[in-house]
């Protein structure tokens, strides 16, 4: 039987989830230029809060009714978190060298790990998510499960909302300008600060969902799934474009989708059955980063800027 | 170009971000209490990190065994006291610790690690030092009998190393006449997480399971971190495997059977003690008919892990006591065990080269332990091969079948 379809679809599937965490990379980079390597944290805290809001309904509640009210759970829980990080770990540091505030990213990191694996109770190991009943469903050729499916709905809303905020908003349009130029975005009158709080809320809330979306085809959460999958969706900004919403999800669909063939077929290849596998697809996802960033320095979907002075 | 070298820095970060893992902490010594003698038995386990669950359940279980020890007065006038450290899964860290307990006089017994890759780093300088160390978990056969073992060219590496876990050797021959014999597979998949564990459980299954006449379909490796498999499991589909046998640990073995049977395929996962916890059916919502082995025989047939269990309990410890909780304890006891000779060879009193007296007791040991009687061979290997076979109905894993498995 042809697996390419299944194999399409697993790289989509894990690729849409990276592009949501990604959106958070980029975002922030894009408006105070700095690399936050607290967010795959961001993210591990919002599958927590999702899984709270689950252990406090009732037994029997529905899941599909309860999704709504976990999404809700995590985007609170990733949201605070990411905003108070903002405001007493990164704007003390606005000013500072730009190492100082990548420490700190790092520090935060460490720190946020160690909070959940200290006192969420049983966090020490794997939580158990959950998930829902019954088969996947055949698509083209390809098995969807059930839980995949929030994730295939979740991706187009968020980032056609997102970029509708972008565009269309005040805000977003602030956005955009403080992007360009912070100091004459100051001086035209926005609120510069209001808007680096906005970025980091949204990125969260985007990591919020991504996490619900992991939980769900995973069946479980741990404090420290957010690491790998930071490291990827970091990874899946850049390939994009680090600084282009669109870029990211792009990114990250691109990334999914080279970690799933290279896993698929790169064993079948004759002389190369050392190098397949899902122990290789790491190595073959960063071959295709180097590749494409020796041709397009700034990524897919990047924009040549030039630098500040 | 300086955002782009921004993003080099960074990366080179984030790669060192890979080693860094939080301090653990101790706890403080004691001073000595009345006219006993203090003894101290060291344990070296991950405190804190992704397998801190059965690093704490290590620590709890040495506890225990220490309390027992000194509540009934096993070894007259000797006070037991044990002294945990973290050693975060790192090799490196490991060595570190090791150090520790061989420049405190007063640690006669090390009880630990449960990484075998951890152990490589810990023996040496315990061999140059004399001291004991007795593993509850580490299974790597190399270990004890070196590099040869493979071509039965078996030498003992390190005299002061024994271990109340079984061989991945002996847990790979028994899985794989398990599934040939019993479960009459004759197709399996290999997977493995790429540790030292589970390479090395998966290489003996497959020796095994290739010497009885099985088929290997195909083999792959994933990253233990992983918790999305369905690439992988999408390869499985086409080989026609009737079972998959997996090298490594439950948090990625649960996701990856699930996502196996997601994808229409209603073969078993088997797994070997990394695999055999409570959590893997509750983290696998399809782990119906799923296959683990195990050391010794189950739990609910020997009354002294009864005790063990009861015993674990009255204490109150906050974490359970996991995969390595009866091992533990019995590496822990066989300690205590050697001390109790020692003592007894030397009119009541312990020697002044207590680790030389503990040390020539080891090998003299024998006694009842939770996981069944404890002594230890040549090698520094426990003499109990029992195994069991378990398999997940109506989500609990339940014993199937006992035995000592034939090597070879």
């Amino acid at each position: 039987m042809n697996e390419l379809p299944q194999q399409l679809a697993n790289g989509l599937i894990l690729g849409a989830m990276y592009g949501l965490i990604a959106i958070g990379y980029t975002m922030v980079y894009g408006i105070v230029q700095l690399i936050n390597f607290a967010h795959g944290e961001i993210f591990m805290v919002g599958g927590f809060g999702a899984l709270t809001v689950w252990l406090w309904l009732p037994k029997d509640f529905a899941l599909g009714v309860a999704i709504p009210l976990m999404i809700l759970g995590g985007i609170i829980v990733s949201v605070a978190v990411a905003t108070a990080a903002e405001r007493f770990a990164y704007r003390p540091l606005r000013n500072a060298p730009r190492l100082a505030p990548l420490i700190t990213a790092i520090g935060l990191s460490i720190v946020l790990q160690q909070i959940v694996w200290k006192w969420y109770p049983d966090a020490k190991k794997d939580r158990p998510f959950p998930q829902f009943n019954g088969g996947p469903f055949d698509i083209f050729g390809a098995n969807i499960q059930r839980g995949d499916l929030f994730i295939i709905i979740a991706a187009p809303i968020c980032m056609t909302a997102l970029g509708l905020f972008v565009t269309k908003t005040r805000s977003g349009r602030g956005m955009q300008a403080t992007a360009q130029d912070p100091d004459t975005a100051k001086l035209m009158g926005i609120n510069t600060d209001r808007i680096i709080v906005m970025a980091f809320a949204i990125g969260a809330a985007f990591a919020a969902i991504a996490a619900v979306a992991y939980g769900l085809k995973n069946g479980q959460v741990g404090f420290r799934m957010g690491f790998l999958m930071g490291l990827k969706a970091f990874t899946a900004a850049v390939l994009g474009g680090i600084g282009n919403i669109y870029g990211a999800m792009l990114g990250g669909l691109v990334l999914g989708v080279a970690e799933a063939l290279a896993t698929g077929y790169i064993g079948d290849i004759p002389g190369m059955d050392l190098f397949g596998g899902g122990a290789w697809k790491d190595v073959w996802a960063f071959a295709l980063l180097i590749l494409v960033l020796l041709f397009r320095p700034q990524g897919l979907l990047g924009e040549r800027v030039a630098d500040r002075a | 170009m300086r955002q782009r070298s921004i993003i080099a820095i960074t990366a080179a970060l984030a790669a060192g971000s890979l080693t860094l893992t939080a301090c653990g902490s101790r706890d403080d010594k004691g001073g000595s209490s009345g006219d006993k003698t203090t003894v101290v038995i060291g344990v070296d386990a991950p405190l804190t990190g992704d397998l801190s669950a059965l690093g704490l359940g290590i620590k709890n279980s040495a506890d225990l065994a220490a309390k027992t020890a000194n509540k009934e007065g096993f070894v007259k006038g000797i006070e037991f006291k044990v002294e945990p450290l973290d050693d975060q899964a790192q090799p490196s860290v490991g060595q570190q610790n090791a150090q520790k307990f061989i420049s405190e006089k007063d640690v006669l017994g090390v009880v630990g690690p449960l990484n075998s890759s951890v152990s490589q780093q810990m023996q040496k300088p315990f061999n140059d030092a004399g001291l004991t160390q007795v593993s509850p978990a580490n299974t790597g056969t190399e270990l004890t009998q070196g590099d040869g073992w493979k071509t039965g060219d078996r030498v003992r590496q390190f005299k002061t190393f024994f271990r109340t876990a079984t061989t991945d050797e002996i847990q790979g021959a028994f899985a794989a006449d398990y599934l040939y014999n019993k479960a009459k597979v004759k197709k399996a998949y290999l997977i493995d997480d790429q540790k030292t564990y589970g390479a090395g459980l998966a290489a003996s299954f497959k020796t095994n399971f290739t010497n009885l006449g099985g088929t290997i379909v195909g083999n792959d490796h994933v990253n233990p971190d992983d918790r999305d498999f369905n690439a992988v499991v999408a390869k499985i589909k086409k080989t026609g495997a009737e079972a998959l046998y997996y090298g490594g640990e439950y948090p990625a073995a649960a996701p990856l059977s699930q996502q196996l049977k997601d994808s229409g395929q209603n073969i078993p996962l088997m797994g070997g003690d990394g695999v055999y916890s409570g959590d893997y059916p509750k983290l696998n919502k399809k782990a119906e008919g799923d296959l683990a082995t195990s050391v010794g025989k189950p739990v609910e047939q020997l009354a002294s892990a009864k005790k063990f269990i009861a015993d674990y309990k009255t204490a109150g410890y906050k974490d359970a006591y996991e995969a390595y909780g009866g091992l533990t304890y019995d590496a822990t006891w066989s300690i205590i065990e050697a001390v109790k000779l020692a003592v007894e060879g030397n009119d009541g009193k312990l020697p002044t080269d207590g680790r030389k007296a503990v040390l020539d007791a080891m090998s003299k040991i024998k006694f009842d332990g939770v996981t069944g009687t404890i002594s230890f061979d040549q090698y520094g290997d426990t003499t109990n091969h029992t195994m069991t076979a378990y398999k997940i109905k109506s989500n609990a894993w339940t014993p199937e079948y006992s035995g000592v498995p034939k090597v070879g």
